[in-house]
C-alpha cells in the first residue's frame, strides 16, 4: 500500500496509463487475486502492452527489490553483531506502517465516495477485525452491494 | 528477538517440493493474508521450519521493501535449496496471481466501461479499503511501542497525504530520523521509558 501515491503519480499523472477509477478498479481486484496483491501491476502492463506488458511490469515490479531481499537475507546473520541492525528494524517499522497508512488514505479518496461505500468500507472493515471471513468472500460481497447500489436505472 | 537454530531447518527439501509448496500457496491466498498460508504450510504442514526461524524470516521481510509474500519466498526458499530454492519458490508464488492478474486486465480492458461492471468494482473497492484499513490497524495495534512509533506514523502520514512529498523522499527523511532515535545503546533507554509509561495506565 505504501507505493500506492508513487503508483497513482506515474500511472496517471506522468504516464497516463490510466484513469483514477481505473487504477482504484484494478487494485482493488488485485485484493481479490490470490498471491502478492501487487500483482495487479501484471493487470496495468496487460493494458497498456499486452501479454508482454504484464510479464514486463511483474518482472521490473518484483526482481529488484527481491534481489535486495536475497541479499539482505544472506547478510542478515553477519549483520546481528552491527548495532545498527536493531536501529534500522525498530526505526524502519513504523515508518512502514505510517507509508502504507499514507497509501491507503490515499487510496481511500479515491474509493470511498459516499455513503453506500463508506457503510461498506465500515462494515468490512469491522468484519476483518472481529471475525474470520474469509477477505476475498467480503469484497466479492462488497461486489454484489455495489452491483445492487450502484447500477444505474 | 527470537534466533533461529540452523538445526531446525530440515535438509534435503527438494526444489520440486519448493516450486509446488509456493505455488499451492500462491495459488489458494485469495484476498491476502498470504502470511498465514505460509505459516501453515512451512511450519505447520511441511514442518521445514519452526516458529522461531519463521519470526526471524518475517521481521526480515518486514523490515525490507516488498511484499512479504515475495520476500519470504525468496528468504524462505534460499534457506532450504540456496539461489534455485529462492528462485523457484518466488516463481511459484507468483505464477498464479499473474495469471489472474493478467486476465483480468484483459477482462477489465474489454468490460470496465459496462454499468454493472462499473457498479460491482466500486463496491469491491470500497470493500477493499476497509479491507487494508483493519489489516494495518491490526499490524499498527501490534507492533506501536510508544510515543516516538505514533509521531513517525502521525509524520509520514501528514508528508505524503497534506505536504504531498514523494514517498521515497519521505521514507529516506522519516526514516533517517527514526533510526537515529533508535540508534544503539538510545534504543533501549527508549523502550524502557515507553514501558514505564505504559505501565502507568
Amino acid at each position: 500500500m505504501a507505493a500506492y501515491p508513487e503508483m497513482k503519480h506515474l500511472v496517471i499523472d506522468v504516464h497516463g496509463w490510466l484513469t483514477e477509477p481505473q487504477l482504484v478498479h484494478i487494485y482493488s481486484v488485485g485484493q481479490m487475486a490470490p498471491g502478492p496483491n501487487m500483482m495487479m501491476v501484471a493487470a496495468i502492463g496487460v493494458k497498456v502492452a499486452g501479454i508482454a506488458g504484464a510479464l514486463v511490469a511483474a518482472a521490473a515490479f518484483f526482481i529488484p527489490t527481491g534481489l535486495l531481499t536475497f541479499a539482505v537475507g544472506r547478510a542478515w546473520n553477519k549483520l546481528k553483531a552491527w548495532p545498527w541492525r536493531d536501529s534500522i528494524q525498530k526505526g524502519l517499522a513504523p515508518v512502514a506502517i505510517g507509508l502504507a497508512v499514507a497509501g491507503t488514505i490515499s487510496f481511500g479518496k479515491g474509493s470511498i465516495t459516499g455513503w453506500v461505500t463508506a457503510a461498506i468500507g465500515i462494515a468490512v472493515f469491522a468484519a476483518t477485525l472481529r471475525t474470520k471471513v474469509n477477505p476475498a468472500l467480503l469484497i466479492l460481497a462488497g461486489a454484489v452491494v455495489g452491483g445492487i447500489a450502484f447500477y444505474p436505472r | 528477538m527470537p534466533v533461529a537454530q540452523p538445526s531446525t531447518v530440515r535438509h534435503g527439501v527438494s526444489v520440486s517440493q519448493i516450486f509446488w509448496a509456493f505455488l499451492l500457496i500462491g495459488a489458494t491466498s485469495f484476498g491476502g493474508g498470504v502470511v498465514a498460508y505460509l505459516r501453515n504450510s512451512l511450519v505447520s504442514k511441511n514442518k521445514w521450519m519452526d516458529d522461531a526461524e519463521f519470526l526471524e524470516l518475517m521481521s526480515i521481510s518486514n523490515t525490507l521493501p516488498g511484499l512479504n509474500a515475495t520476500n519470504m519466498s525468496i528468504l524462505v526458499g534460499d534457506r532450504l535449496r540456496g539461489t534455485t530454492g529462492a528462485i523457484v519458490a518466488l516463481f511459484g508464488m507468483c505464477l498464479p496471481g499473474l495469471i489472474f492478474m493478467t486476465v483480468a486486465g484483459i477482462m477489465y480492458g474489454h468490460n470496465g466501461d459496462r454499468p454493472l461492471v462499473v457498479a460491482m468494482l466500486r463496491g469491491v473497492a470500497a470493500a477493499a479499503v476497509g479491507l487494508i484499513a483493519a489489516t494495518w490497524f491490526q499490524i499498527g495495534k501490534k507492533s506501536v511501542k510508544g510515543f516516538y512509533d505514533a509521531f513517525f506514523i502521525l509524520a509520514a502520514v501528514l508528508m505524503v497525504n497534506h505536504f504531498k512529498v514523494s514517498v521515497p523522499v519521505v521514507l529516506l527523511s522519516v526514516g533517517a530520523v527514526a533510526i537515529f532515535t533508535y540508534r544503539p545503546h538510545v534504543a533501549e533507554q527508549r523502550e524502557q521509558l515507553s514501558e514505564w509509561i505504559r505501565s502507568l495506565r
